[in-house]
């Protein structure tokens, strides 16, 4: 059985119906990505499974368990982190205290120093940063951030909206060798992305999202070889 | 490696410490209102009193009104509501509870007698109903973001004040026995305001008070739930997605602030010289509150403890300007806010100014 498993989500905002019945499962242990253009409902789709944003139909099961209309503290209690799109890391709290409160979920003091160091091994540059307001990091460091304060959760789902976006080639590419990292060491992960090439280099599943419906499905590799994909999201014709 | 229970302990602090944490500062708290009380007190004679009485009272309201203004980053300007329904409550308790247990409303037994406990009694149940109250108006307000919570308070605040206009004369002590009891609590003076209330409020309850308020509000910040209400300021979607239930633990702060302010409104009704009456109590005393606050830092404990020292004090210093003392206290103000537009200290302590700076000259590199 799969670990998440979508069915025939709807969302609507209003009169907009961003979400047009969209189906698709993320298996444990794997990277999922879904992809597409602006306004496809990539973002959407994230929220909804974190549950910022309230489906009006279709259901989200995460390990077999209906999260459709749970709240979002209690599905972050259940094993789903999510670094937000643009990042919403907390400006005037240092880089420890937003850390701090990536924990917030958890009693077990021990365990959350021993993550706290496995995550600032991930992230050297934020062990240096510590006491820094997060405000003042650089962009690629405050993304940084806002993984590692969704680790800090100890997701058994990690859900990142647009980790690429705004950041320079080279810092894009170390923040994805360290989404592998953590896929590695065992976390399941949903990428959202419009870095279409990097985002399929690291998943093994991919779906692509048009105007609020999937219109593919494939292994990622597969896809990216696939001439749509290539045409539309690559930019290789 | 270590067993996980080996590191567990490891990382507790040691008895004596811990001890040390927890009671250290009651202790000191204890002494301090001492010292005020017996020693400061007398050495700076009536006025000087009166001054460090209103000061203290104003510590409280200011503190507590951080909680939310400043730490949680919503905007409330009713805390004088809060204040009036706690003041109330008191004087109730005070006043009539006291003419019930003692045959007198007068002030009875002297310091640190029975009327005195009374009297912090009555300040606890100020709290509590203020905060009661606090909660059933953040409930619903507090779904919503930005500026209703401002307007739904400001509300608030006016309707306290008109109701409690409305409220019947105050039943001098002969006339008390031939009231039912249950209707005493109507008869809290309406426009005249609530008098004469026994005035036992003193240096060692304000300042007893305002130390209980104080270590609340920095050991909250410390806390968990502190750090909680600080990422709800900064991130209210961030916060949600790590895991924190935003609306129950922003009604929590607001129901605890409000008791803070219930507090407050008790210390003031039985205060020499105070106005404890509808008029005084309306959203230009919620504003002085704000201006304390805003001026302190939103979310400095030490920073509205030092503005709201320094806005009791500067009216009274600038009284030989007369007529321009309130110009120049709201130019003094304005200056302020151009020059530290974030309040004195930010969200930061004073002592950890300092140190924030050398790290930013290190980072910036």
């Amino acid at each position: 059985m799969a670990l998440l498993e979508v069915q025939d989500l709807h969302v609507h905002y209003g009169a907009v119906h961003a979400l047009q019945g969209i189906s698709f499962t993320v298996e444990e242990g794997q990277v999922a990505t879904l992809i597409g253009s602006n306004g496809a409902g990539k973002s959407t789709t994230l929220r909804t499974i974190s549950g910022l944003v309230r489906p009006s139909s279709g259901s989200i099961r995460f390990d077999g368990q209906h999260i459709g209309a749970m709240a979002p503290h209690k599905i972050v209690r259940l094993g789903i982190a999510q670094s937000p799109e643009g990042r919403g890391v907390f400006a005037n709290l240092t880089v420890h205290e937003n850390l701090e409160i990536g924990a917030y979920t958890r009693n077990d003091r021990a365990e959350v120093a021993r993550d706290r160091e496995r995550v600032l091994h991930l992230f050297p540059r934020l062990r240096e940063r510590l006491k820094q307001l997060s405000g003042t990091l650089s962009g690629g460091e405050q993304q940084m951030l806002a993984i590692a304060r969704a680790l800090l959760a100890r997701p058994r789902l990690l859900l990142l909206d647009e980790p690429s976006l705004g950041l320079a080639p080279q810092i894009v590419k170390t923040i994805f060798q360290i989404i592998r990292e953590i896929n590695e060491s065992g976390t399941t992960i949903l990428l959202v992305e419009q870095n279409a090439h990097m985002a399929l280099r690291a998943a093994n599943q991919g779906y692509v999202l048009e105007v609020g419906k999937i219109v593919l499905a494939d292994d990622a590799h597969k896809l990216s070889q696939s001439d749509e994909v290539r045409k539309a999201y690559l930019g290789i014709s | 490696m270590a067993t996980l229970a080996e590191r567990a302990k490891s990382l507790r602090p040691s008895a004596s410490k811990m001890a040390l944490d927890s009671v250290g500062p009651v202790v000191l708290a204890i002494g301090l209102t001492l010292l005020l009380h017996f020693v400061v007190g007398p050495a700076v004679g009536h006025s000087g009193t009166k001054i460090l009485l209103d000061m203290g009272i104003n510590i409280v309201l200011a503190v507590s009104l951080n909680m939310v203004n400043g730490f949680t980053g919503q905007f409330s300007i009713g805390h004088a509501g809060f204040m009036a329904i706690g003041g109330y409550t008191a004087g109730i308790v005070t006043y009539y509870g006291g003419y019930k247990l003692f045959g007198t409303t007068n002030p009875t037994g002297g310091f640190l007698g029975a009327g005195q406990w009374l009297f912090a009694l009555s300040c606890i149940a100020g709290a509590v109903t203020s905060g009661f109250f606090g909660y059933l108006v953040g409930l619903p307000s507090l779904r919503l973001k930005g500026d209703y919570l401002a307007l739904v308070t400001l509300g608030f605040g006016e309707i306290v004040c008109v109701l409690l206009t409305q409220s019947g004369a105050v039943v001098p002590a002969s006339g008390i026995d031939a009231v039912p009891a249950w209707q005493l609590p109507y008869h809290v003076g309406g426009a005249v305001g609530f008098s004469p209330l026994p005035f036992y409020t003193n240096l060692f309850w304000v300042y007893l008070f305002v130390c209980i308020t104080v270590l609340f509000a920095y050991r909250l910040k410390e806390s968990n739930h502190g750090r909680a209400l600080l990422s709800i300021r900064e991130d209210e979607i961030a916060a949600e997605a790590s895991g924190i239930a935003v609306t129950p633990i922003k009604v929590r702060a607001f129901a605890f602030s409000a008791a803070f302010a219930g507090v407050a409104g008790g210390l003031y009704f039985h205060l020499l010289g105070a106005l404890p009456k509808p008029g005084e109590l309306g959203f230009q005393k919620s504003f002085e509150i704000i201006i304390m606050v805003v001026l302190g830092g939103m979310g400095s404990v030490s920073g509205t403890i030092l503005a709201a020292i320094v806005l009791t004090i500067l009216p009274e210093v600038l009284r030989e300007f007369s007529d321009y003392r309130m110009v120049v206290y709201a130019l003094a103000l304005v200056l302020m806010m151009l020059v530290r537009p974030q309040g004195l200290f930010g969200i930061r302590e004073i002592w950890e100014l300092g140190r924030e700076r050398r790290k930013k000259a290190r980072g910036s590199r």
